[in-house]
């Protein structure tokens, strides 16, 4: 009998190619945990990623809530003695969460989709448009809870742009939309 | 220097037009002082933000691989006043120089040729590398004399070094000589690369003000009067949610700069801040 070894890459290897990141080298001094800003509202911690994805454990890593909380600020890549950027290798993680399926953190997915969604229609971000698909998207997402956090100060703060004339009433639109468009069918075949 | 000199093109970016309308005014009015001619890339569009690298790799490249298509005809450096802009539009511009098959296809997507031109550069950079710090004293009609600012760099402005490489990743220091050239005092803090929380302030506001108080507090202790930030999401963040007992006025610092050179526009940008700064300016008579 022979077994074929080998022949499919493991979760580390993968996120290892489509990262670009050497995610193997970490020895776990956890400077990245450390100097992480939003550390502290994550479920595992920078270094405790690594670890997890080191041995394998997809279910934890694809589905934890750390990975929608990083902001992608550079810092712990710019600290890491082995030079592991983890703002890459977040952004794999939550690309491969989303293909397979994986729950995001409803706010924060809900962000994004409203960004490549107004970027999609006009070229541009148009950002009145885009705080109301975002409510929506949350409030179908993550129920109520989304929609009313922080929803007093976030009123607040939007009335204070919106009469220092901040937003935009008319949105910009890129002319061009024809290629923008072309983009969008590119990414949509490559995903 | 590759660029021609002194003529750039510009790349106001999505917010350049709206939540920080200040930063774009008083970059225009600090570049036209100095000389710089900004050609505004025609038909640009939104670099992705910090959503298309969030959720999908290909447009997080070729949103922004388009803006730096359009600057290949003139063939001039991009000036980007938007430090995640600038960020995007970098990696577009290395993915066009690495990846000869993605080049390509975007070639063919959208009917032109990648000439290696068109580096997308951040104003501070530009300010700092291309001219002399001399041009920027000589044009001071009213140094900021007794300001004392304490200049935050943000998270990627400086970083990652390998892709931005034009000032310490730790602690930097353009935007200090920069306002020291103007007359103003820059102090030393601790603060000067942390992260405001940038995107969260819409799902998770709650992080930003904790981040940008943290930032802000630290600035006070420091002594300092005001902040100078170099990004639309930092200046918003700091100014909107800082959350200690004192406030103090969070600026661009092309908007300090524009006021010591005796900008007509800077009263009116300064009416949009939410933490009016006119008060501070006026206790120490830098402002009418």
């Amino acid at each position: 009998m022979t077994i074929a070894l080998g022949t499919a890459l493991t979760f580390r290897d993968v996120v290892r190619e489509r990262s670009g990141e050497d995610v193997h080298s970490c020895f776990y001094c956890q400077k990245c945990t450390i100097g992480c800003p939003t550390a502290y509202v994550m479920d595992y911690k920078p270094a405790q990623l690594l670890r997890l994805i080191q041995l394998g454990q997809k279910d934890m890593v694809l589905g934890s809530s750390a990975i929608w909380m990083c902001v992608g600020c550079e810092t712990c890549g710019t600290r890491c003695p082995n030079h592991i950027r983890l703002a890459p290798v977040m952004d794999t993680l939550r690309q491969m969460a989303l293909a397979e399926n994986y729950k995001p953190e409803p706010a924060i997915h809900a962000l994004h989709r409203s960004f490549l969604d107004s970027i999609r229609l006009l070229g541009r971000v148009y950002e009145l448009g885009l705080i109301m698909e975002f409510k929506t998207l949350g409030l179908l997402e993550g129920g109520p809870a989304v929609l009313f956090r922080g929803l007093s100060s976030d009123i607040k703060l939007g009335a204070t742009l919106f009469f220092r004339g901040k937003f935009g009433v008319i949105p910009e639109r890129v002319k061009r939309m024809d290629e923008i468009g072309k983009l969008y069918e590119e990414a949509a075949r490559e995903q | 220097m590759s660029n021609e000199v002194g003529k750039y093109s510009y790349y106001p970016g999505c917010t350049g037009e709206t939540t920080s309308v200040e930063f774009d005014h008083s970059a225009r009015a600090v570049c036209e002082a100095v000389g710089i001619e900004l050609l505004e890339l025609e038909d640009w569009n939104c670099c992705g933000a910090s959503s298309a690298h969030s959720l999908n790799h290909e447009l997080s490249l070729s949103l922004p691989g388009r803006n730096v298509a359009l600057a290949q005809k003139a063939g001039l450096d991009i000036i980007i006043p938007c430090p995640a802009c600038y960020q995007n539009s970098m990696s577009a511009d290395n993915a066009f120089r690495e990846d000869e098959a993605w080049r390509r296809k975007m070639e063919e997507l959208l009917s032109f040729q990648y000439l290696g031109k068109g580096r997308p550069r951040h104003i501070l950079d530009v300010f700092r590398h291309d001219l002399d710090i001399e041009s920027f004293r000589a044009q001071v009609t009213r140094p900021l004399k007794g300001l004392k600012v304490a200049c935050y760099y943000g998270c990627v402005l400086v970083r990652p070094p390998e892709k931005t490489g034009w000032d310490d990743p730790e602690h930097p220091t353009s935007m200090d000589q920069m306002m020291a050239a103007v007359g103003a005092t820059p102090v030393a803090w601790s603060y000067k690369v942390d992260c405001c929380g940038a995107s969260m302030t819409f799902p998770m506001g709650e992080v930003v003000t904790n981040l940008s108080t943290n930032i802000v507090e630290g600035a006070i202790e420091a002594g300092a009067d005001c902040i100078a930030a170099a990004c639309g999401i930092c200046q918003i963040n700091l100014d909107t949610r800082q959350a200690a007992q004192t406030k103090i006025p969070i600026f661009y610092f092309t908007e300090l700069m524009g006021l010591a050179f005796g900008w007509s526009g800077a009263g009116k940008v300064f009416g949009k801040h939410a933490v009016d700064p006119r008060v501070l300016l006026r206790e120490r008579g830098l402002l009418a």
